[in-house]
């Protein structure tokens, strides 16, 4: 039995930017991937744990994973066809 | 089966564009929203900053707006495109450096090539204007400047206050029905406070100065002596959020410095040590400071001294500064604080 292809992991880095440019770059990256892709986002503005979840939810995208070490913040978003 | 009819409405975040696309779905219609980001925006994102503003809920207003309608909201990066509305507005300014009738063509204009692209197949465009809302923007003699100049003309519908004002093509083909729209105008807010309740909505955003930096006069001074100092009327992203940041001093022309206010501004000023030269108190506790312009030696001493009055150093007979250049070369400077009667009113910017 063959196991389940591995999904696509893309990174983003929005480290520096405050947003809403963090969400913007999310946005505008996840345009262009497959539903299935990953995208991790680096960032390290606070708001990005905010805004981020919330852009995902009005689009109909998964967050599957939040880290945050010091400054530094990644979420992972799983890309679903909307 | 009849074509579903689509709308793209503008969202800032505040009530009234929250209503005008609540109206529009109520009527059927299915919306999207779209939103702008000019750099100017009042966003959350001076909470990130300040250590003092921390404890409020952080969030995008535009975003938790659209999670209240349950639509989808674009937002857009137009800090570029931005620079001509504000340097160069056919309709001249607010009270302040506000281009406020030139800001809402270019978004309806804006909103009008990304929405009605083939793939895209929005019908019309819904704001939240309501005549004499807004001194500037929202009077019955610019509304139809902007339905004109954005290129939208009879596709633009504003249904807070769609009766004061012909009908639009959405209402002359039936997709919305002008008897159930409103005849909203003035400032009296009642309205739509009775409006947004009817609808159960019981939490909206309410910004003092509006959603936009340049409406505030503090900030316009800033932005102003940044154009003045320089001699050209130009900015870059960084130039308009650092005017966000600190305290202001500008002791000549030619270099003013950026004096951290807390402990957040100061890290937030940190990510601009490679790009100025960068002042911190060695011997005693104290903000970060970074030197705007073309700082001579003498100048570089001079901020030292300001900024020793800044740290808990200010009563001592000296303060040890170490100074950066941006290539990392540091130098320490033993100064002593500046009286505060030594730092004129003038100086603050």
């Amino acid at each position: 039995m063959s196991s389940p292809p591995t999904p696509i992991l893309e990174t983003l880095d929005a480290r520096g930017l405050l947003c809403p440019l963090p969400v913007i770059r999310t946005q505008d990256t996840i345009t262009n991937l497959a539903p299935g892709t990953l995208l991790d986002v680096l960032a390290t503005d606070p708001g990005t744990l905010h805004d981020i979840p919330a852009w995902c939810r009005v689009h109909g995208h998964e967050v599957v994973e939040t880290e945050r070490e010091g400054r530094d913040i990644r979420i992972r978003v799983k890309v679903v066809a909307t | 089966m009849a074509e579903q009819i689509k709308a793209v409405a503008l969202i800032s975040g505040g009530l009234d564009s929250m209503l005008a696309a609540k109206v529009v779905m109520q009527q059927g219609v299915y919306v999207e929203g779209i939103n702008f980001y000019t750099g100017f925006c009042v966003e959350g994102h001076t909470h990130a900053i300040r250590a003092k503003d921390r404890a409020k809920p952080k969030r995008n207003n535009a975003l938790w707006v659209a999670e209240q309608l349950g639509i989808k909201l674009h937002i857009i990066d137009v800090i570029d495109e931005y620079k001509d509305v504000l340097l160069n507005p056919k309709h001249g300014y607010g009270k302040h450096l506000n281009p406020c009738l030139d800001c809402k063509i270019f978004m309806v204009k804006k909103t009008l090539a990304w929405g009605f692209m083939e793939e895209r197949g929005f019908d019309f465009i819904v704001t939240g204007e309501v005549i004499g809302q807004r001194p500037k923007s929202q009077r019955k003699e610019t509304m139809p400047v902007i339905a004109r100049e954005s290129g939208a003309d009879d596709r633009l519908l504003r249904p807070l206050c769609a009766k004061n004002l012909p009908p639009t093509l959405p209402e002359r083909e039936g997709w919305v029905q002008r008897e159930a729209l409103f005849d909203f105008h003035g400032r009296n807010r009642k309205p739509q406070i009775e409006l947004a309740q009817s609808f159960g909505f019981t939490d909206w955003a309410q910004p003092a100065g509006g959603c936009c930096f340049l409406t505030d006069e503090h900030y316009a001074q800033k932005l102003s002596d940044l154009w003045r100092t320089r001699g050209s009327r130009d900015y870059e992203l960084d130039d308009i959020m650092l005017l966000k940041v600190g305290r202001h001093i500008r002791p000549a022309p030619h270099f003013k410095l950026i004096v951290g206010r807390e402990e957040g501004e100061n890290q937030y000023l940190e990510g601009y040590r490679k790009q100025f030269v960068a002042l911190r108190p060695l011997s005693h506790k104290g903000p970060l400071c970074l030197i705007d312009g073309t700082p001579s030696a003498a100048d570089i001493e001079l901020a030292a001294r300001v900024l020793a009055r800044y740290s808990q150093g200010r009563s001592a007979d000296h303060v040890t500064i170490v100074a950066e250049e941006p290539n990392g070369v540091a130098r320490d400077l033993e100064v002593v604080p500046l009286p505060p009667m030594e730092i004129p009113t003038a100086w603050h910017v």
